[in-house]
């Protein structure tokens, strides 16, 4: 089929989605996060690599350290679900690999974030 | 998904050896890309042998030198031959440059020319930049206004005038845009940064008035934000302008007007 379009047609699409600038600022939002957060993580793992099982059931247990932990499971898998979509809008263009690409995901971030808050909670709670 | 191998019509061949120039001493050898839209040929790099003591500095001199003298279907844009119209735009030395100003000197070794990258091919160097055109229209490029009109002129002070500089100096060659990934990757959906750097140009001007509208069509995951600060556009400029500093400004007036 001959496409009679005019270029500047092609180019104007579907007009612009007046968004963007959401992704754009919670990705450097978590990002600024994710410093003292992750570095509180490592922090965590190195201070308790010789403890014991229950030292370290204990230590998570600690209200002030279970908000942090999932404070930066929060922000990590939104940072990661965000640069994850950022790939997925360069790479792939077909139109439907495209729109399961990006559902997928939401629904592994999603779920990533949901189990490890989880476990975080559970530790915390007792059980 | 993004294709990393070329279709088979489009893979490059090894073109003619064209017989070196008699008597000359000062020879430079250039390996330039050649495609005919007029038979089913593959591309080609044909090789040839330039008389640099019968030739001018430039790289243009020396296509323009093989045009006259070896191969007259060699065919190229070229205008002004002084930087100032961005017709003989083209990747040189791995680079998108202006063939007018680009030394033969400031190349190590066999220089290698081919069109700009990743646009359709009209003939051997010749590209076909009907998009970014139309792209550039897109974002309408000139001042827009509601006020009454004044007698005289839209008056400016010589603090606003400063912020154009740095942005009214592009002459449209697309060596930036074409060097984008982003550009190559979503070449009509993204604008790309000749584009933005032109839209960042109407932004900042202090006499229009259009401001906000301007931000409203350019406010898209696609149009704006592919733009991941590679810098390959600021790299390439041949003006020395900064198309990834104008996005950047850009996106911080996004957020400015949000937050």
């Amino acid at each position: 089929m001959t496409d009679f379009r005019t270029p500047l047609s092609r180019v104007r699409g579907l007009g612009a989605a007046r968004e963007g600038t959401g992704h754009f600022w919670y990705q450097r939002v978590t990002a600024a996060a994710n410093i003292p957060l992750i570095l509180f993580f490592v922090g965590l793992i190195i201070a308790l690599s010789d403890a014991s099982f229950a030292d370290v059931r204990a230590t998570l247990a600690n209200p002030f350290i279970t908000v942090l932990l999932v404070l930066a499971v929060i922000s990590v898998t939104y940072h990661m679900k965000l640069g994850m979509q950022m790939i997925i809008e360069d790479y792939v263009h077909d139109e439907f690999l495209k729109i399961v690409s990006l559902m997928l995901n939401i629904f592994y971030t999603l779920i990533v974030g949901a189990v490890c808050i989880f476990a975080l909670l559970k530790i915390a709670f007792g059980g | 998904m993004v294709e990393l191998t070329l279709p088979k019509n489009s893979r490059v061949n090894e073109g003619k050896v064209w017989p070196k120039p008699e008597g000359a001493t000062n020879l430079r050898e250039y390996r330039i890309y050649r495609w005919s839209p007029d038979d089913d040929e593959n591309p080609r790099v044909d090789t040839y042998h330039v008389d640099m003591d019968d030739c001018g500095p430039m790289v243009l001199d020396a296509l323009l030198w093989i045009k006259n003298k070896v191969d007259p279907t060699l065919t190229l844009r070229r205008s002004c031959r002084e930087g100032i119209c961005g017709s003989c735009a083209m990747n040189i030395d791995g680079t998108n440059t202006l063939a007018c100003t680009k030394g033969c000197d400031e190349i190590d070794g066999a220089v290698k020319v081919y069109p700009l990258p990743h646009m359709p091919v009209v003939k051997d160097l010749v590209p076909d930049l009907t998009v970014p055109y139309a792209q550039l229209s897109s974002i309408q490029p000139w001042l827009q206004t509601v006020s009454p009109e004044p007698a005289k002129e839209w008056k400016q002070s010589h603090e606003d005038r400063a912020k154009l500089d740095g942005l009214y100096e592009c002459i449209l060659c697309f060596c930036c845009q074409t060097s984008c990934p982003s550009y190559w990757w979503n070449g009509e959906r993204y604008l790309g940064p000749a584009v933005l750097l032109q839209a960042y140009r109407w932004l900042i001007d202090s006499r229009d008035e259009a401001t906000g509208d301007r931000l409203d069509n350019l406010e898209d995951p696609f149009r704006l934000y592919r733009c991941h600060t590679i810098m390959n556009c600021t790299q390439a400029c041949p003006k020395g302008l900064n198309p990834a500093k104008a996005i950047a400004e850009i996106k911080k007036m996004m957020v400015e007007r949000r937050v």
